[in-house]
Order: structure tokens, then sequence, then C-alpha cells
């Protein structure tokens, strides 16, 4: 009798990239959706699963093969992996649960199995970045990840679309040489590529000049596949004119799973072992924390197309996460943490509703959706509520994190004070830009001569509605990210005192 | 000269930057291509040289060759992993070429630039 329980680490990577193929040999294109859907709510219970379990205080290690680490492949799921895994593993079902029309609007039939094949294996590879717990293993899933996610933007109907990923994934692969570089350098120093091990054997490394090194490639190379500022031109594009689903799918996600690998190499592998890493660390990516939360949201300001206005939002919120984290203190990366949650759930409303007006707007400029409220009444209060929650209005999961990194930065002196000015700033120019889109829908008129418009399909306003009240219950009822944020925090730094 | 004695780490570096540069400055997106494929084969070098050992054979057992000084394999089946990735980028890239040519008719960027702003 095999204990399945033993293999959730596993099964979750495996289901979705075994689905994959599968999915690709399934016609009519009904079957292909629900193929896809059930391999993505699967991924989902698990990690649902395995995040009930780290609350009861269980571990997960799983040996690849029984060869054990450090020279077998080892997963293993900690808080902060169950926490990413739920947010990517949710993004993609819920995405997936409202997808089917929008696809159906947006790709041919003939090609929609290879589509929900692709989007089947960007899910696997960003589960699989989570659940590694070896450094190359890491770089093989984030390769897997990003050649589907190409796939992905490049899947629709615009062709503008294709100029965009090919900026994408030079960077993208830039991005992943440089830290593939950092893995070659440490294992040159070290011998060993499992985490853990690898934090070990560098306390042990008497030249720190290549870890010096390493550590930069890494934390360049990711900070480019996350599009930390100013490395983020790839995405405002990406995301703009990508199919809409997709971006919602990739906007809540995406960018925060290299997050995840950056804080996890920076912390866990290197801060204890380089010295002054910390210092380094946070004089280098304060500053781009700082500017992102400002120039991104500039740019979201002035910006007519919704979705990249949301894009650079997008930018922004990248921002409020690095600030976070380059604080070098457990109260900071504890709100990054459950920023990172919150964020993804605010976010992957607004894309949902997007995508949502998509269906019946053919074009996503501001002028263009104008009176969207009386017609799509559901769907814009969706917006509504999501967007209160990006902004941090008190009530909403963005509150939470926002309570937590001005009670973080405002323990740092003088410094912090300034820091929650320009927190406070950034949120205020949130407001701006979502006060714009409400205005234009609420009180625009619609445009003369323009067909009746009607509301979107029932299937979407459920799962928007869905994903609009989880912003709302995870605003009153903060147990799960914020456990799961702390004891993360806890992993990733505590062996530091 | 230890300079010379790691000639391996200028080969690397100099073929990375090379790389670099073409994907940076060169507008053409086939030539990008090409730069961002040397960028990925410098590194490629990086990990099969550095598991060389002087004097190493192949990492075999055999009869009566036992306690054989053989180079390190693992870096050179890792980067057999990371050249299959190399590939299938390339490949993606250049598909993704093919269809903006369909698409724009021309595979230089500033023109496509010049396209999407019309």
């Amino acid at each position: 009798m095999i204990n399945w329980a033993e293999h959730l680490p596993a099964l979750q990577v495996v289901v979705p990239m075994l689905c994959a193929p599968l999915v690709v040999l399934l016609h009519p294109r009904g079957f292909a959706w629900a193929a896809a859907t059930l391999a993505s709510l699967f991924a989902f219970v698990i990690s649902i699963s395995l995040a009930a379990g780290l609350l009861r205080g269980q571990t997960y290690q799983y040996n690849m093969g029984s060869w054990a680490p450090p020279f077998g492949i080892e997963l293993r799921v900690d808080a902060f992996s169950a926490l990413m895994l739920l947010i990517v593993t949710g993004a993609s079902t819920i995405t997936l649960f409202a997808a089917r029309q929008s696809i159906d609007q947006q790709i041919e039939e003939e090609r929609q199995p290879l589509f929900y094949a692709a989007w089947l294996l960007a899910l696997s590879g960003l589960v699989g970045i989570l659940v590694a717990a070896d450094a190359f293993n890491i770089f093989v899933f984030m390769e897997i990840a990003a050649l589907s996610s190409y796939v992905l933007v490049a899947g629709g109907p615009d062709k503008r679309a294709l100029p965009a990923v090919f900026k994408y994934l030079i960077m993208g692969t830039i991005g992943a040489t440089f830290y593939l570089i950092g893995i070659g350098m440490i294992y040159l120093m070290t011998g060993t590529l499992n985490l853990a091990d690898m934090e070990l054997k560098i306390h042990e490394v008497a030249d720190q000049k290549p870890v010096l090194a390493a550590a930069g490639f890494i934390t360049i190379g990711l900070a480019l596949k996350a599009a930390v500022f100013p490395l983020h031109i790839w995405l405002p594009n990406a995301y703009t004119y990508a199919p809409h689903m997709v971006t919602a799918f990739l906007a809540a996600c995406s960018t925060k799973v290299s997050l995840y690998v950056l804080l996890r190499l920076d912390f866990f592998v290197f801060q204890a072992n380089l010295s002054e890493h910390d210092i380094q660390f946070s004089y280098f990516l304060m500053p781009l924390a700082v500017l992102a939360m400002l120039v991104a949201s500039v740019s979201a300001m002035f910006e007519q197309n919704l979705k990249r206005m949301f894009a650079y939002s997008s930018v922004a919120q990248v921002g409020y996460i690095m600030l976070g984290a380059s604080l070098v203190n457990q109260a900071g990366l504890t709100a990054s943490i459950i920023h990172m949650f919150n964020h993804a759930l605010a976010k992957g409303a607004l894309f949902l509703v997007v995508a949502s007006l998509a269906m019946r707007f053919s074009r996503l400029r501001l002028c263009d959706i104008s009176g969207a409220g009386r017609q799509m009444p559901w769907t814009m209060a969706a917006f509504v509520v999501a967007g209160l929650s990006l902004i941090g209005v008190p009530g909403t999961a963005g509150f939470i994190s926002k309570w937590y990194f001005i009670s973080a930065v405002l323990s740092e002196g003088a410094i912090g004070v300034a820091l929650a000015i320009i927190i406070v700033a950034s949120s205020l120019m949130a407001v701006v830009y979502v006060w714009r889109v409400v205005e234009t829908a609420y009180f625009g008129v619609p445009q003369v001569g323009a067909i009746k418009i009607s509301e979107a399909p029932f299937s979407i306003i459920i799962v928007i509605w869905i994903a609009a009240l989880a912003n709302v219950y995870f605003g009153l009822v903060t147990d799960v990210p914020v456990m799961l944020g702390t004891m993360a925090t806890e992993a990733l730094m505590g062996h530091l005192r | 000269m230890e300079l010379l004695g790691l000639y391996h780490y200028w080969v690397f570096a100099v073929l990375l930057m090379i790389g670099f540069y073409a994907v940076m400055a060169k507008l053409n997106l086939i030539k990008k291509l090409i730069g961002l494929s040397m960028f990925q084969a410098a590194v490629f070098l990086l990990y099969i040289t550095m598991s060389k050992v002087d004097g190493g054979t192949a990492p075999i057992i055999q009869n009566g060759a036992e306690n054989q000084l053989f180079s390190n394999p693992l870096p050179q089946v890792l980067i057999l992993t990371a050249i299959v990735v190399g590939i299938s980028t390339t490949a993606l890239g250049l598909g993704i070429v093919v269809r903006i040519k369909e698409e724009y008719g021309s595979i230089e960027e500033h023109e496509i630039l010049e396209v999407d702003r019309q």
C-alpha cells in the first residue's frame, strides 16, 4: 500500500506535467479545458492540504527516487513554499474556471488543446520552483515555466504580443543564465547544489569573493525575472498584449515566484555566510524598491490602457515586496511575504475583471469602457472591491499587508518615517488610478452609437466574485497568510540570530 | 603565470560579453538570438571546464584500474540539461521571429516599432 500523503510534494508537480501531453490529445475543446481545470484543481487541493499540514506542525521532505540528499534531488515544502503554492495553484485554478469563454473568443478552436497544455506546463514549472530544494532543479523548473509562459503570452490574437514576447524571452533568458552563472560559481566553491547543504558549506569557504560575485549574479538575474525596477521593461507590454486570462494568471503569480527564489537564496543561503551581505542587499534594493513604488505608480496614473495600467501597478507592488525584504528584519520580511499573498488576491481579481470587460468591449482604453458600471454592474462592483484591496482600505486583504509594512518601517527610526511617507504616497497614487477607472465606468457616458453591452457570462461573474470576496475574507480573517508568513520568516531568518 | 593558467575563465568571460553585446546592440532579431546562444554557450563552457581534473580520465570503473583519477561528471550532466533548455529557447525564439516576419514583414527592431506606432 502506497502512502500517498508522503508523495504529495512530488505529485503536485507531476500531475500537471503529465496531464499536459494528455490534454493535447483531447478534442473537442471542452474536454481539454475540463482536463486542464481538473489537473489544476488537483494541484490546488494538494497545496491546501500541504498548507494545512504545515499549520499543524508537519514537515514535508521528499527524496526523488529515494536518493538521499545532498546527492539525490530533494523536494521540500516549508511555510514559505506552501504559501506560494497556494497562490500559484489557486490563481491557476480560479482563472481556468473563468477562462473558457474568454479563451474561446481569443484562440482558435484547433489550437486550444495546445494552449491548455502550455498552461499546465507553466503551472508545473512554477510549482516545481517552489517545491525544489536544489539550486539546479530550480533553474530547470524556472525555464519550463518561462518557456511555456512565452508560448501563453504569444498565444493571443494581438500581433503586438509577438515583439513583446520576444523581449520577454531575451530578458528572461538573460536572467536565467545569470542565475546559472551564480549557481556555477557556488558549485565551484562548495561542490554542492542542495540549498541546505550549500548554506552549511559556504561557511567553510575561505575566499568569499567568488561567493559574493555569485550572490550578485543570482540577485540580478532573479531581479530581472521578477521585474524589479528598472529591470521591468519586458513586463508592461507582455501583460498588455497577452490573452486576458493569461494576464490574470501570470500577474497573480509569475513574478512572485522569482521573488520567492530571490528571497530564499539571499536570506537562507547568503545572509548568514557573507559578511555585510545585509548592508549590500538593502543598499542595493531599497532605492530600487522606492523608485518602483513611485515611478511605476506615476506611469500607471497616466496610462490610458487598462491592462497596461495594472501592469505598471504590478511593478509598483514588486517594489513594496522588495522594500519589506530590504529592511532585512523579521517584521519587514513578514510584511513582504504576506503582501505577496494579498497582492496576488487583489491583482488576480482585477485582471479577471479586465478579462471580463474585454469579452464585451473591443478595446480596453479608459475612454472605451465609459459607462461600463451601468452596463456590467456585477463586474464593475467586483472591480471596486478588488481596487479597494489594491489601495489597502481597511476590511480588505490589501490593508493587512499595508499595516504590516507601515509598522515594519516605523521601527526603523528616521529613515522609516520617510519610507512610511513613500508607502502612503504610493497608495494614494493607487487611489488615483483606481478612481480613474471607477469614474469613467460609473459616471462616464457610453460612447455615441455604441452597441448595447450586456453583463459578462454568469460563470465568469461567479469566479470574479469568489476572487473579490476572498479579498474581503482575507482582510477580516488573517490567520492563514499571517501564520504562514511568520513561519516562513522564521525559516528564512531564524538561523541568523 | 596564474592569469594565463586560468585561461578558460577568460574564454568564458570574453564569449559571455560578446554574446551580451550582440543581444544589447544588434537590432536584427536573428542576430540577437545568435548573441543569446553565445551568451548561453559561454556558461556551458564555464561548467564543463570546471569539472576537468588534470590528468583525470572518464569516470568509469574498470577491472584492474581502480582508484583512477577522474574528472567530475556532474557538471557535464547538468550542462546537458542546460543545453537542452538553450536549444528550446533558441527554437522558440526563432519561431517567434518567423511569426513576427509574417505579421510585420520585417525582423529589424526599429522597423517593428515603426509599424506598432502607426
